[in-house]
């Protein structure tokens, strides 16, 4: 009466447990821990595939689920056929190059999807990746059913994504939007760019087959209709499938801007000490006031505040005399055993603890406390209301302006714990074709330096001075 | 000026006014001159529902829908969003004496359709008064709603008073499922109570027939503009249309994780801790002695219990994680799971935590619930840390999650159905795995205590809750320890 769990070692009493230094997890110490140290969400790698004629926004779901699902910590990487068409092809004439009796063309076509699809191979099985993203136009039952066959003969799932609109104005806003600016009309005028994709556009259709709801009941799809309006869920198969549709069903393009900045400047702050439940300073009462004036200006339409529950965020908001909602997952990183302490104290206390997040800021966990990696999950409701609102203004801390900087602005774990996110300074984030607008505003109101930079010398043995040489001033 | 500071600013607030002061309960920050601006003091996550909403179902006899509103209202209650299920079956039950036979839902049945009409108007009248008397946020309206006339005159009702409103409609051919259906709840329900099997399985599939001849399904079309999840053949395909906001997104995404598939959840804590025995809390101790016999005997219990795939969650915390390397099975670890955070008073004694916070004690035992610990967290923290454990554990089928008392309690309260005030107390001893398994609308509890003796920590609530009582009656109901 076995359970049916292939790691099931015989000899299994109490293994040693040590606690790895960096991350502050407990692994049995010897070889070959079965632990995994988080939910894993995928067992096989999982491919997903976008479908729907040209300018139906496949390009911009399949950028911003990878941006999120990495910022998630899934591994994911996207590949877009068109850019394989473009290293191909060098120069792109016209619209004929689509056309369905253009036997060529559709060589040429069916190769770059097939060069796509080895990379995919590439990234899934031999680098670790654990989710890619197809995009390409796969509006054939045909084609659809090749990459089926595909994932089939190298374990990998698959999940459709349609995107099906038909309003006129959504996808002229579309071509103006990220088609005008592309390569292949870097040549053109509007005019003439516009007709010709319309055109291109009209290749696709007569060959087009939509997911069908009975001849595709068993696949794994989501399809989404006029922009989000509506959506037709089939067959989700496991968790990180089910987290991609709430993701794409919380996401829409309404214009609207996020601003992010932190509390007004703290009396801890200016101590050079970490973390704590502190006060605004003088000079952060008055970063509060420049900030109502600055909102003032903008004259932004259904604006929503938020803070977190700390009182430096909360009287900031409190500065701008409206209303504001309070979230506790937006609390600065807990240091642990840290908090409260200035870097030169945690020097003396803790140098190898120092020195170890130095070593990797992204997943170090203080002692008793929370890593950045920590953060980005609990920040992940955050993101997914951020998603579903529209004007947003979000009154937090360094470490966690840091994480949802590094969401809407793509950055890597390793650029995160360094993005400079300095008091008294507002980022306003508008999304913009693929990717995100930013503008940094500083209110004029002088503050402390916060910002830390890694150091030369990340090691354990490291003297004081190397370990503090990058600490900025304070009292 | 922009709408937004022309509200709230009339009161000259002036601006080194961010003079705040800390609520001595859910240690939240809150304006030191009340206003408005701050919203919903005391949660974690700020409160998404502004106009109540009402959830109405939709959908032909056997077809889950009230399996569907039972459990998301358990769902709803339990992430703090106040809600309440109104059935209307229920109130023709208390309408019509004694139920007859099918003939009562014949659609020609002019007798009948009066007093279904008038039960389901009472039923929204009561929903109304949930609303305003009992500032209820959502409402689920369970009843079949098929026809579009019934529907439109719940839209009526609902936007003269401003309620949100999101159908689920549950549509299902399979006639194996709508079998099952009628077995596992309509068998035993009140209208069958003197009939055999086989009668009332008849009656009822003639039941159901009286509701197809006037069933309109919501249309994709002339219902454009509503919001609803059509959920078929039991989830495997869900159409989802124009969801409003924040509360609904939820929603959906909830019915699109839940599934019907047999299968049980296994709770326990780690075994017996360092901690635990010299009776101090929190902290991230190892197993005592008893509390490596204890994992050796879960991985006994286990093994007997031949589970089919059971997936194993421990928390990040030692002593769990200890008790999981027993089972010599993979397992996986979620920070979520770790116990709650005691902060200052973090690996105290109760009889320390008396001598050194008395207020903070007595706080604790006026309001378990929303109490927060000085730099720490409180249960109300908790549920909202746990939610995804709970979203991930309904898609999932077998699972054994060792956890934490604070822990362990909450996720039983969601399973259980406990209020908030129950969910602090709730017993979940050492030693014991309890084997939820679900059942009609609800789950079956089994204790099994794995026979290896351990401390009690279960510390029930004093009878003097006063800041100002006597050590000894703040001590009094604390087990017994080294």
């Amino acid at each position: 009466m076995m359970l049916d769990n292939e790691e099931y070692l015989v000899d299994a009493c109490q293994r040693e447990l040590t606690q790895n230094p960096l991350r502050k997890i407990w692994l049995p110490g010897k070889s070959g821990h079965i632990a995994q140290r988080r939910v894993c969400m995928t067992n096989c790698p999982t491919l997903i595939v976008t479908v729907g004629l040209p300018a139906r926004g496949k390009t911009y779901i399949s950028k911003k689920l990878t941006r999120y699902l990495n910022w998630i910590g899934v591994p994911t990487k996207e590949f877009n056929v068109g850019q394989y068409r473009r290293e191909c092809v060098k120069i792109y004439k016209s619209f004929e190059f689509f056309s369905p009796d253009n036997e060529e063309g559709l060589k040429i076509r069916r190769h770059c999807a097939m060069a796509a699809l080895n990379d995919v191979r590439q990234y899934l099985s031999v680098e670790g990746g654990q989710v890619a993203v197809f995009d390409a136009t796969n509006t054939t039952r045909e084609r659809r059913g090749a990459i089926v066959k595909f994932a089939e003969q190298n374990g990998f799932k698959v999940f459709f994504v349609e995107s099906v609109c038909e309003d006129p104005d959504v996808i002229a806003q579309n071509i103006v939007q990220v088609k005008l600016g592309s390569p292949d009309y870097i040549h053109c005028d509007t005019q003439e760019a516009i007709e010709d994709f319309m055109k291109r556009i009209k290749c696709y259709e007569s060959s087009y087959q939509p997911l069908d709801e009975v001849l595709d009941r068993d696949m794994p799809y989501i399809k989404i209709m006029d922009v989000g309006r509506r959506y037709l869920v089939n067959r989700v198969q496991d968790h990180i499938q089910s987290r991609i549709v709430y993701y794409l069903m919380n996401i829409h393009i309404t214009p609207r801007s996020i601003y992010l900045s932190r509390h007004g400047e703290s009396d801890l702050n200016i101590k050079g000490r970490i973390g704590g439940d502190s006060a605004l300073s003088a000079r952060g009462k008055e970063y509060g006031t420049c900030l109502r004036k600055y909102i003032q200006e903008q004259n932004i339409k259904d604006l929503k505040v938020w803070t977190s529950q700390m009182k430096r965020t909360i009287q900031t908001a409190e500065c701008l005399g409206v209303p504001y909602e309070q979230w506790k997952s937006l609390n600065e990183i807990d240091a642990g055993v840290c908090e409260e302490m200035m870097y030169e104290e945690i020097q003396e206390h803790y140098p190898l603890e120092f020195a170890l997040r130095d070593q990797d800021k992204y997943r170090y966990r203080y002692p008793k406390g929370e890593s950045y990696e920590d953060l980005v999950q609990r920040l992940e409701p955050v993101i997914m209301e951020l998603e579903r609102q529209e004007n947003v203004l979000v009154i937090c801390h360094q470490a966690v302006m840091r994480c949802l900087l590094a969401y809407f602005l793509d950055k890597t774990a390793v650029e995160l714990p360094y993005l400079k996110c300095p008091l008294h300074t507002v980022l306003k984030l508008t999304p913009l074709a693929y990717g995100c607008k930013v503008e940094s505003i500083y209110l004029g109101v002088d503050a402390v330096n916060t910002h830390r930079e890694r150091p030369e010398n990340v090691s354990v043995q490291r003297s004081t001075e190397a370990a503090l040489k990058t600490v900025p001033a304070h009292f | 000026m922009s709408a937004n500071t022309r509200t709230q600013t009339a009161t000259a607030m002036s601006h080194s006014q961010s003079h705040l002061t800390q609520t001595r309960l859910e240690k939240t920050w809150v304006p030191w001159v009340p206003n408005r601006l701050s919203k919903r003091r005391g949660s974690s996550v700020p409160q998404f529902t502004n106009s109540p909403t009402m959830i109405v179902m939709v959908g032909l006899p056997a077809r889950g829908k009230t399996y569907i509103s039972k459990k998301l209202t358990r769902y709803l209650n339990w992430i703090g969003v106040t809600t309440k299920v109104f059935n209307v079956g229920q109130y023709r039950r208390d309408a019509t004496r004694a139920y007859n036979s099918f003939e009562f839902f014949k659609p020609d049945n002019a007798e009948a359709m009066k007093i279904r009409k008038a039960c389901a108007i009472a039923a929204l009248k009561d929903v109304w008064e949930y609303f305003t008397s009992e500032q209820g946020q959502v409402v689920v309206f369970d009843a079949t709603n098929t026809t579009p006339q019934r529907r439109e005159l719940i839209l009526s009702f609902a936007k003269e008073n401003s309620y949100k409103v999101f159908f689920v409609e549950s549509i299902c051919d399979d006639p194996e499922i709508i079998a099952e259906n009628i077995k596992q709840v309509k068998l035993s329900s009140p209208d069958y109570i003197d009939c055999d099997k086989d009668e009332a399985v008849a009656d009822f599939l003639k039941r159901i027939e009286c509701y197809k001849l006037t069933y309109v399904a919501l249309d994709d079309n002339k219902d454009r503009n509503l919001s609803y999840i059509k959920i078929f053949n039991v989830g495997s395909r869900y159409l989802v249309n124009h969801v409003q906001d924040h509360i609904q997104s939820r929603i959906v995404y909830y019915l699109m994780n839940i599934h019907v598939t047999p299968r049980s959840i296994y709770l326990c804590r780690h075994g017996e801790s360092e901690l635990n025995l010299v009776g101090r809390i929190g902290g991230d101790s190892g197993l005592s002695a008893r509390g490596a016999k204890f994992a050796s005997a879960l991985q006994t219990y286990v093994r007997k219990q031949s589970i089919s795939e059971l997936k194993v969650w421990t928390s990040h915390m030692k002593r769990t994680i200890q008790t999981a390397e027993a089972l010599g099975v993979a397992y996986e670890q979620w920070k979520a799971l770790n116990e709650i955070d005691a902060g200052v008073c973090e690996e105290m004694s109760y009889e320390e935590i008396q001598e050194n916070y008395p207020e903070e004690f007595a706080l604790r035992d006026q309001d378990k619930y929303r109490y927060r610990y000085p730099k720490g967290e409180s249960y109300e923290d908790l549920v909202q840390r746990l939610e995804p454990v709970i979203m991930e554990l309904e898609r999932q089928e077998n699972v054994l999650v060792i956890c934490h008392q604070a822990v362990m309690r909450c996720l039983l309260a969601y399973f259980l159905d406990k209020s908030a005030v129950e969910l602090p107390y709730l017993k979940c001893p050492l030693h014991t795995v309890l084997k939820l398994t679900p059942v009609a609308y609800g789950c079956k509890v089994e204790s099994v205590f794995l026979n290896i003796e351990a401390v009690n920590t279960h510390r029930d609530k004093p009878e003097n809750v006063d800041v100002d009582r006597e050590p000894e009656e703040a001590l009094e109901t604390v087990p017994a320890h080294i």
